[in-house]
């Protein structure tokens, strides 16, 4: 099978994991869910640091990769820590 | 140290394992906590095997976007005020896609080097540069409503839609012909494009529809990071980003059907622009004219009921009237008064926006009810307390065919014994359409800043009262 279509079989496969396990979040943390998938979208970093790290890369390339190192990281960082913050919020009566 | 494809390959299937079940942790708040902390988990064991790979030879770039990123990015999370919190999204997700636009070019200018593009690689890319510049351009025009930098309402002109087609055909066409032909204007040419396109996507679309608006951008978010991941041959990306593309997706239906309307109404038809020609119901019982209240009045009625139902709307983010509301919630619970929160799905500027409101003053999640949860409970409550909210409670919804907001499911507090609405004007609400609870005999509408009118409610129960 190419690559490209074990790809596919991945991204389908992963719709319907999305599917359910979304479907399963409770109403009242969607503000954390929307938090917390824009930092796992921070995942795009990892595109990131192939573009920028690898060794043959020339320099505009390492300079679009550094950016886009630089944003993801805000993402990955301020996406986790912020859905932290307002999930320690989250409080039954009797803590 | 460097890891072989093997082991990294590993190490990245572990992380999409922590990253789902990163997810699942937030099906209850009791679990949510530990399920980020699994997300940080994958995150940094995916970043790890990444560096450590033998692709990643070059750290100086790296170290210096890292760094600077990780302090930016605490300071915001450990500064930002709650109410903030749809703007944060959203300038988030313009990071995300600007980034996916980046490495898309920045990939296509490492393969064009060493000359090993081919035409699948492209159009893949190309993928991943349209739908990034969408989401940035898009997210960008979402922050600057939210933060109040421009208007939130609708910006409309004529033939918009389809411009908007044209420029959406012109990006795929852009780039296939990209794809066939590495013409460098192409690439260029389609990139501009469907950055205008973002833009003009999300300008007619109003302040009230941002909900849906942040879970589309969102959405698109993770669609920008799976075509990347194709264009990467990546498959973390690629589940990753189907991940959250579907679940800024279902977010994006679930507050459509909570307004009763299709994303493509949302998308294409700017809500509150039309005004009612017709004599409607409202029209009619606003002749009727309205009872005014003040604060004792409320106090008479709360501090001897049963049960009081509040329902908080944006107007509660807008005057920050989430802690003397739990002011007041604890003062009434000390007299034995049963206090809830009736929460309307798109209540606020984001989905769960209220919840997380009233979660930072401290009110436990138990007293925070769901709209179908509650509903049936509005017709045993003495009093309903509206702070803030307008639209989520107009029985227009159930009763007036002719109202754009017909077939809206909404909180049932017309039910109640008695209604009061804290408000600061008569002006309707963002779908510009009147109330008609203002009108019903037994609501009465207590005018003035939502949060000075709570703040008098606080005085008035700790002053011992009647």
């Amino acid at each position: 099978m190419p690559d490209t279509l074990v790809a596919l079989y991945v991204f389908v496969l992963s719709c319907f994991i999305g599917y359910w396990v979304i479907w399963g979040v409770t109403p009242s943390l969607h503000t954390p869910l929307v938090a917390l998938t824009n930092a796992i979208s921070g995942i795009i970093i990892v595109g990131a640091l192939l573009v920028t790290g690898l060794e043959s890369a020339g320099t505009a390339a390492e300079l679009f990769g550094f950016v886009a190192v630089l944003l993801a990281s805000i993402n990955v960082f301020g996406g986790f820590l912020v859905t932290n913050r307002m999930l320690a919020m989250f409080k039954k009566k009797d803590k | 140290m460097e890891i072989s494809a093997n082991t990294q390959a590993v190490a990245y299937l572990i992380s999409a394992i922590l990253f789902i079940l990163a997810l699942k942790g937030l099906t209850h708040p009791a679990s949510a906590r530990r399920g980020n902390y699994l997300g940080m988990a994958g995150m940094a064991l995916a970043i790890f095997a990444t560096l450590l790979g033998n692709q990643v030879q070059s750290y100086g770039f790296i170290i210096a976007g890292v760094l600077p990123g990780a302090v930016i990015g605490t300071v915001i999370a450990a500064r930002v005020q709650m109410t903030a919190m749809p703007q944060l999204v959203a300038a988030l997700h313009s990071f995300v896609g600007m980034a996916a636009v980046l490495v898309a070019i920045g990939t296509y200018l490492n393969h064009d080097a060493a000359g090993t593009l081919n035409p699948v690689m492209m159009g893949e890319l190309s993928a991943g540069i349209i739908i990034g510049a969408i989401t940035f351009s898009g997210s960008v025009v979402a922050f600057a409503k939210l933060q109040g930098l421009v208007s939130g309402a609708p910006v409309k002109f004529k033939g918009q839609h389809m411009l908007n087609a044209a420029m959406a055909v012109a990006t795929v066409l852009l780039g296939i012909h990209f794809g066939m032909t590495e013409s460098m204007t192409s690439l260029v040419l389609m990139t501009l494009i469907a950055f205008v396109l973002g833009f003009t996507l999300i300008i007619p679309i109003g302040g009230a529809d941002m909900p849906v608006i942040i879970s589309m951008l969102n959405s698109y978010s993770g669609w920008a990071a799976a075509a990347t991941g194709f264009t990467l041959g990546n498959l973390l990306l690629i589940i990753v980003g189907a991940l959250v593309g579907f679940s800024g997706a279902i977010l994006s239906y679930i507050m459509c059907r909570a307004m009763n309307r299709s994303i493509i109404n949302v998308v294409f038809g700017g809500f509150g622009s039309e005004s009612g020609g017709d004599v409607s119901a409202a029209g009619q019982a606003a002749q009727k004219g309205v009872k005014s209240a003040s604060v004792d009045d409320a106090i008479y009625w709360m501090e001897d009921a049963n049960k009081v139902i509040i329902v908080p709307g944006y107007g509660m983010a807008v005057a920050q009237a989430q802690h003397a509301l739990k002011e007041v919630m604890d003062l009434l619970e000390a007299r034995d008064v049963s206090v809830k929160f009736a929460i309307h799905p798109v209540a606020g500027r984001m989905p769960g926006h209220m919840n997380v409101l009233l979660a930072e003053a401290d009110i436990p999640y138990d007293h925070v009810i769901e709209m179908d949860e509650i509903n049936s409970e509005f017709p045993t409550a003495d009093v309903t307390l509206v702070v803030g909210a307008n639209d989520v409670v107009n029985p227009a919804a159930k009763s007036d065919s002719s109202s754009p907001i017909y077939g809206m499911p909404i909180l049932e507090a017309a039910k109640s014994r008695q209604i009061y609405f804290l408000k600061r004007s008569m002006n309707p609400g963002y779908s510009g359409v009147d109330n008609l609870l203002f009108y019903q005999d037994n609501t009465s509408l207590i005018f003035g800043d939502a949060k000075e009118t709570i703040e008098g409610m606080v005085t008035a129960l700790k002053g011992g009262g009647h």
